[in-house]
């Protein structure tokens, strides 16, 4: 009989016994048609039940369907047990499926590798430089510089150039009918050389990466295809404008492959060849993959590409160098090159996240211990009252091992219990805080498949999960001596000392989630008040384009209408929003000296900007609509502080150097008041405002294709004017049309949503913790009074006082509690340093992040033991004793 | 009942293997009658432990079972060998023989 049919017995026992029934009543019956006499048959033939034991044996898996019997009994058991049983599953619940959520998304961001064919040989190539004494590493690179390293390197590997995935307005039809998709620019082998191949048409090719501008296909990712367009399979041809280029669609990609980027899903892939800054050498604006070839070395190959890196950058600073002072310019020449696996991509997401997951994974690892902790004092509690049972097991001749098992496997009921509803919680809840990592009109999207890895991980929990708080009461349980457990009088102290053991590993867990959680907290709470220097509120930002540039006249006009309408407080116009990204930086020169290698920072503004955001005017005036550039600038008090010794620049002139040395001059106008540029937890950058009217080589003044309005309204929540705008923005000028609104307040809290979600599950699991231990501390010190019940009515009778019996029952809990806290708190500040980074203006041995903790802690243990105070106060000692 | 049985305990298996290379297809009763019945009664298999020891071989493979129904309405479980178990047939076989062999040189020399 085969192993199967052995496993598969075990279910129908009954079936099994009876057929063995069967055939030995079939048996008799023979014997007696053959004329023997019964009693005869029955006495040659033995015991029955031996013989039906001895045959089921063999038909059977003996340990196996044991199992089954332990299991029967361990679920009989917590059904017994309702109320503990509830709380052990529920907390676990919480902590596994904590656990399984986290890998999920860890998974997802940082394991999962590349649904490609070579994701193992796969690098992302990066720079690696301190610039001001900080260091930097930076992923973009321009494609010439690309084209280099491809050429130098083609032996030993296969580099691929990918730019940042970004939402580009696009339509299959009319301009009104815009619609935002995940566009991506590639060179052309990148899907060929991944092992891709096509669903419907054709793949992007070498072919299609040969000239600049001149290869307009997109490609489509499988699951935009199935969503957008409902696997419509004449796809192919169809064309689509973006950017005043019309793109036709060339075909599908097979298979669940959306871009080399975790947290993004490319829906179109373009050509590399299309991207503006394509020729451009000081543009950097795509990340470098390479894929190594068989047999070859990373360090080589690294060598030769920082090699060829530092060559070219040599070559195009000739001839910029006199602008640039000679430690700038050795920084950025003594770049290093970097080349590390990526397997499993690489995105802004992973960088950001991987510290923030891998926190929040100690964080929920920290939880399941706690609530393990609390499962193995509940179980030990328990355990006590099933000394007699176990002892009679023993005395009947049940096998230690046997006793472990049975305590084992209903540890493991418990756990599997645990893990299935956690695995319900997971299943909400990673999704969940996918929806957070981002800003809401940009949510990272990620592949989150319940498949085998998660399935696995969610069993290998569970197991680890029952010997840790499965073993050491089983262990117990399996040593008891039935002599003494039959009598009643059973040794205590050892099973209170595991307990009391367990109840500062839990303290000491959930005082350093505590002390985690309010150093985030602290941090989101000071970023998200630091002062940017311009007011938000009531404002929003309206993303204007158009289809082809629009005379500077055409702007103005715009302003000039909008700023006249019901609801509007003010209007003006910038290249990019403040905080909301757009980095252009310049060194300046005064007086014709060389630059004195501080940065400042660019933005190009329309007069009216800076009382749209209340940017306060210190000194001068603000831009007049005949300032142009070159020609007029407003500055801030940094730049005054860093090119004039704090003293105010108006009137003053200054030059800004562009590569090749190429200088602009300006005089400043105005100076404002600092504001935070692009990040918040930067310091205030020295900035230089430039007016949008730019005056070519012929005197002409530039057309503009596009800005942000900044619309400061009367109303406290802006959003209701964005559908007016909407529609007013094209009937002023019908080539004008909104791309996309915002609150300025929106993309300020862009930048704390990081810092909000770190906070947000911090908090959430100190909860959790606190909880768990508050429930595992009561649960201790109830088991507790109940065994010291006659003790503790004696000392009543002889005349102690209710802070006597408060003390008897604490002090053990309490030093437990002192020596958790105490550990807790070394390991915290301990931990801290590698967190460090993320907190802002907070450290961790600041005094109020380690007294709130602790307090929190005692208030929770007070809470926790008056109930057991309580109890043990109104021991009876005349019915106490009268019992025993 | 006579406790010669003890000697045939590790034969009982060649014994059953033997009789259904013979006959094919028999139940545990016929079984147990033909052992008794060729040897004229000298071995008497103890009935109960035929049962298991049918059991551990189909266990193992060497025998297949099914259900059948007699002439009389009932069901009755019969036996016949699998390739294993007709290859086994002849291991037991020799096993036997070098057994009895040993047993005949210890009693020859002793």
């Amino acid at each position: 009989m085969s192993m199967w049919r052995r496993v598969t017995n075990l279910f129908r026992i009954k079936q099994v016994n009876n057929e063995i029934e069967e055939e030995l009543q079939s048996h008799f019956d023979e014997a007696l048609a053959q004329g023997r006499d019964p009693d005869e048959a029955r006495r040659a033939f033995g015991s029955p039940l031996r013989h039906r034991e001895a045959s089921r044996d063999a038909r059977l898996i003996t340990w196996l369907d044991a199992l089954r019997a332990d299991a029967i009994f361990g679920l009989r058991q917590l059904r017994k047990n309702k109320i503990t049983s509830l709380a052990a599953v529920l907390s676990l619940a919480l902590a596994i499926g904590s656990c399984m959520a986290a890998f999920r998304l860890i998974d997802a961001v940082l394991l999962r590798p590349l649904p490609v064919a070579n994701a193992d040989h796969l690098y992302e190539v990066s720079r690696h430089g301190v610039f001001n004494n900080q260091s930097f590493t930076y992923n973009a690179w321009s494609y010439p510089l690309f084209q280099a390293m491809r050429v130098a390197v083609k032996d030993q590997a296969e580099l691929l150039a990918v730019s940042n995935t970004e939402p580009e307005d696009l339509t299959y039809k009319s301009d009104q009918e815009m619609e935002r998709a995940q566009v991506q620019y590639v060179c052309g082998w990148m899907l060929p050389t991944l092992g891709l191949r096509p669903k419907l048409g054709r793949l992007l090719s070498e072919s299609d990466n040969l000239h600049p501008g001149a290869h307009p296909y997109a490609v489509l990712s499988q699951g935009y295809w199935e969503h957008r367009f409902g696997e419509d399979p004449k796809i192919v041809g169809r064309t689509f404008r973006m950017d005043e280029r019309v793109y036709e669609i060339v075909g599908v990609v097979d298979g669940e492959f959306t871009g080399t980027e975790p947290g993004t899903m490319v829906d179109i892939f373009v050509p590399v060849m299309m991207h503006p800054g394509v020729s451009a050498n000081d543009w950097s604006w795509h990340r470098t993959l390479a894929i190594l070839k068989l047999g070859a070395a990373v360090e080589p190959l690294r060598a030769k590409l920082e090699a060829v890196s530092r060559a070219f950058e040599e070559q195009r600073m000739n001839g910029a160098t006199a602008g640039m002072p000679k430690e700038q310019r050795d920084a950025f020449l003594n770049q290093q090159v970097l080349l590390e696996p990526a397997a499993s991509g690489a995105s802004q997401l992973r960088t950001d996240t991987r510290r923030p997951l891998t926190i929040l994974c100690v964080l929920v690892v920290l939880v399941l211990l706690i609530a393990c902790a609390n499962v193995a004092n509940l179980m030990t509690a328990q355990a006590s009252s099933r000394a007699r049972e176990l002892a009679l097991r023993v005395s009947i001749g049940g096998g230690r091992w046997r006793l472990v098992q049975l305590v084992l496997v209903q540890s493991a009921c418990l756990a599997f219990l645990a893990a299935a509803l956690g695995a319900l919680l997971a299943w909400w809840a990673a999704p969940f805080v996918v929806g957070m990592i981002n800003p809401p009109d940009n949510p990272a999207r990620l592949l989150l498949p319940a498949d085998w890895r998660v399935v696995g991980f969610g069993l290998a929990i569970a197991l680890a999960v029952t010997l840790l708080f499965g073993l050491l009461p089983a262990l117990r349980a399996s040593t008891v001596n039935p002599a003494t457990a039959l009598k009643g009088g059973e040794d205590a102290h050892a099973r209170q000392r595991l307990m009391h053991g367990l109840i500062g590993v839990q303290v000491a867990f959930c005082f350093l989630v505590l002390f985690v959680a309010g150093l985030f907290v602290t941090t989101f709470e000071r970023l998200s008040h630091e002062s940017t220097g311009f007011s938000g509120d009531c404002v929003l930002v309206v993303d204007t384009v158009t289809k082809q540039a629009q005379p500077l006249a055409y702007w103005n006009q715009l302003l000039d209408q909008l700023r006249h309408r019901q609801g509007i407080e003010a209007v003006g116009m910038s290249d990019a929003p403040l905080l909301g990204g757009g980095n252009w930086s310049n060194f300046i020169s005064v007086d014709g000296l060389p630059p004195n290698g501080v940065i400042a920072y660019m933005r190009r503004v329309s007069p009216g900007w800076i009382d749209a955001l209340k940017i306060p005017l210190l000194d001068g005036r603000d831009f007049l609509p005949r300032d142009s550039q070159p020609g007029s600038a407003l500055v801030n008090q940094a730049f005054a502080n860093a090119y004039f010794h704090g003293k105010s620049p108006v009137g003053r002139t200054f030059e800004i150097v562009f590569s090749g040395n190429f200088r602009l001059r300006f005089q400043a106008v105005g100076m404002v008041g600092d504001v935070r540029y692009e990040e918040l937890r930067q310091p205030l950058v020295p900035q230089v405002y430039v007016p949008f009217r730019i005056l070519g080589e012929k005197g002409e003044v530039r057309d503009v294709g596009g800005a942000d309005l900044v619309v400061r309204t009367t109303s406290t929540n802006p959003l209701v004017l964005s559908q007016f705008l909407r529609d007013e923005i094209p009937q002023v000028r019908p080539e004008f049309r909104v791309s996309r609104i915002r609150t300025q307040l929106e993309i300020n809290q862009s930048h704390t949503v990081r810092e909000r979600l770190l906070a947000t599950l911090a908090v959430f699991f100190s909860v959790v913790a606190l909880l768990l231990a508050g429930v595992g501390l009561y649960g201790v010190l109830h088991y507790y009074v109940l065994q010291r019940q006659r003790e503790i009515g004696i000392r009543i009778v002889v005349g102690a006082g209710i802070a006597n019996i408060a003390r008897i029952v604490t002090v053990d809990v309490f030093i437990a509690l002192v020596g958790g806290s105490a550990a807790g708190l070394t390991l915290g500040i301990a931990s801290a340093r590698f967190m460090a980074s993320l907190f802002y203006q907070v450290k961790a041995t600041d005094p109020p992040m380690l007294i709130v903790p602790t307090l929190v802690l005692i208030a929770v243990a007070i809470l926790a033991a008056i109930p057991a105070v309580i109890r043990a106060s109104r021991i009876d000692p005349a019915s106490m004793l009268r019992v025993e | 009942m006579s406790r010669r049985t003890d000697a045939l305990q590790g034969s009982l298996d060649l014994l059953v293997l033997k009789i259904l290379s013979r006959r094919s297809r028999l139940h545990g009763y016929a079984i147990m009658s033909a052992i008794q019945e060729i040897s004229a009664d000298v071995l008497r298999v103890e009935e109960g432990s035929l049962y298991p020891a049918l059991h551990r071989m189909e266990e193992s493979g060497w025998v297949r079972a099914e259900w059948v129904t007699k002439e009389n309405g009932r069901r009755a479980r019969v036996y016949q060998l699998t390739t294993a178990g007709k290859k086994q047939v002849g291991t037991e076989e020799s096993r036997w023989k070098a057994v009895a062999a040993a047993v005949n040189r210890v009693l020859l020399e002793a």
